[in-house]
């Protein structure tokens, strides 16, 4: 299937000369949580002004379901809804007439049944009629969701949704990108925080400097994950690993203080009750164990400073 | 074309006068009729006619200009610079609206309160003096194209100011000044030489001049010269703002 969003080699050199995207190739599929992911100042914010036509990008073309995002702006930006990260909100209006005017302006007629549904999911339907000044930041972000959903958007890009946000608005979101998914509404957010990322995306991409280093299912990033390992931290050192053990990916380490186990974490027998039954049927004492788990996170840091270790040689 | 889009800020604007409607009415209808006390009243009684017209009568123009000069660069720059000052620029930036249709919007709202306003005030110059308009719908037309051709002026002043200061310094320094040296409460014939010659550079005396044909039947220059100086500023205009949307200057990075 053809892809709802083609990046092809976009780029920004802002005024002042900082290069905050360096040729950037991807394609964004139909209906798929895409999330990106990346320390702040890595572009991301960036791209997707480029994409909604907020920043003019320095180079390469942008395809929104086949419009040219710059010639055929207009059929581009009507399939687009962007849910910024600052709370840029118009104080003085009431949150109804604010969500009319989003709809409006993206050259849709009035719909009041919509807007009314629309309000009612985000919660803001008790508010429509006080001023955007009067609410909190929480329901401000509510607010900047109705609008960028207002005209009916087939793409929404949500920039740091939950940046700030407590922790029931943060649930509250995640349903709303569950709903809006099963309506086939294409999602694209950034985030730093890595949980975010995990929860939600079909895709994961890794933005840094301008550079984006992995696109990768979650799923298979997932599985990168799932090598986990266990310490046996034993109470007396042993010199060689026990022949009795061999079945198991065993090793020692820190001077045969501890063994080492490596496991699939989403296989079906990990192996762990059997290893510890054999090693008491052995003799072999232990007095602690430690698993470690690799995270997103880590893959992430790994990846990020594995490239400036690179750039630094 | 996105007949919505250029509906909704239209609409958009609108409401923002609505909402402040005792301000921006009852504003403009107290500084006119203080003017009206001040030079109708009490200078107005010691002085001849201007022209064959009462000097009470004559001032009615220039006073419309005034507030249709300030009025409507003062509502299409803060129309345009809010949204730059609170960030909602992103949304109109992102919607399917071309540079044209945010101006309609924009500026058709601004002048559309300011032509508004120059009725109220003429309105309230009726309390205070007969008046009798010659050409009314030369009248009308003057008010549309001045009101139409500052507004884009004040637009790209929106643009182009960083702060409020600067967005109230060109009214401030330079229209007002303009104005009450155009021959707003007096005619350039008035003025000995050089003033009378130096007026002449003065781009407002073309706009009052041709207001105040349009109810006494004669000017300090000729109609055709009033309407080319309008004509010639709105080209003006228009070239700029055309050339601020296709560079993205101060609107887009």
């Amino acid at each position: 299937m053809e892809p709802i969003l083609r990046l092809s080699g976009v780029s920004k050199t802002y005024d002042g000369g900082h290069q905050a995207l360096k040729s950037v190739d991807l394609d964004i599929r139909r209906g798929e949580i895409f999330a990106l992911l990346g320390p702040n100042g890595a572009g991301k914010t960036t791209m997707i002004s480029i994409v909604c036509g907020i920043v003019t990008p320095s180079g390469g073309t942008i395809s929104v379901d086949g419009h040219d995002a710059i010639r055929d702006y207009r059929k581009a930006r009507r399939m687009i809804g962007l849910v910024p990260q600052e709370l840029s909100v118009d104080m003085f209006e009431t949150v109804i007439a604010t969500a009319r005017f989003s709809r409006r302006l993206f050259g849709r007629a009035p719909d009041e049944a919509y807007i009314e549904q629309l309000l009612k999911d985000l919660s803001l339907w008790d508010k429509r009629k006080s001023k955007i000044m009067e609410l909190s930041g929480g329901m401000k972000r509510r607010v900047l969701i109705a609008k960028a959903l207002s005209h009916e958007p087939d793409i929404l890009f949500l920039d740091e949704p939950t940046a700030g946000v407590d922790v029931s608005l943060r649930r509250d979101m995640w349903k709303l990108i569950g709903r809006l998914r099963e309506r086939g509404v294409t999602i694209i957010l950034t985030t730093h925080y890595i949980e975010e990322a995990e929860e939600m995306a079909d895709r994961v991409g890794v933005i840094a400097k301008g550079e984006l280093l992995l696109v990768e299912e979650k799923t298979a990033l997932m599985a990168k994950l799932g090598k986990r390992e266990m310490d046996i931290l034993l109470v007396e050192p042993l010199n060689a690993v026990p022949d009795a053990l061999s079945e198991w990916n065993l090793s020692l380490e820190d001077e045969g203080h501890r063994l080492r186990y490596a496991f699939d974490a989403t296989a079906e027998h990990t192996g762990i009750p059997s290893l510890l039954r054999k090693l008491g049927d052995l003799g072999i004492a232990f007095k602690d164990l430690e698993t470690s788990k690799s995270s997103l996170e880590d893959i992430f840091v790994d990846l990020v400073s594995h490239r400036d270790e690179e750039q630094a040689a | 074309m996105n007949g919505h889009g250029v509906w909704a800020i239209y609409r958009f604007e609108m409401a923002r006068a609505l909402r402040t409607l005792w301000q921006s009415v009852a504003t403009p209808v107290i500084t006119t009729s203080l003017y009206f006390v001040v030079f109708g009243g009490a200078i107005g009684s010691r002085m001849q006619n201007v022209g064959g017209v009462d000097y009470g009568s004559f001032i009615v123009p220039g006073l419309i200009m005034l507030t249709l000069l300030t009025q409507s660069i003062s509502n299409a720059s803060i129309g345009i610079y809010f949204p730059k000052f609170t960030g909602t620029i992103y949304e109109l930036l992102s919607a399917p609206v071309s540079a044209m249709e945010m101006v309609i919007g924009y500026v058709g709202a601004a002048a559309t309160k300011s032509v508004v306003l120059g009725l109220i005030i003429l309105a309230t110059s009726t309390l205070f003096v007969n008046l009798h308009i010659e050409h009314p719908l030369a009248m009308i037309a003057f008010l549309l194209l001045t009101a139409l051709t500052f507004s884009l002026f004040g637009f790209i002043i929106g643009v182009w100011a960083q702060g409020f200061e600067q967005l109230s310094i060109v009214p401030a320094l330079l229209v007002t000044p303009l104005t009450f040296l155009g021959g707003a409460f007096y005619s350039i014939d008035m003025l000995p030489e050089p003033w009378r010659t130096v007026s002449l550079f003065n781009p407002v005396v073309y706009l009052v001049s041709g207001f105040r044909w349009s109810f006494f039947g004669k000017g300090d220059v000729s109609v055709a010269w009033s309407l080319g100086f309008i004509a010639l500023f709105m080209a003006l205009c228009l070239a700029l703002i055309s050339w601020i949307f296709k560079s993205g200057y101060r609107l887009k990075s």
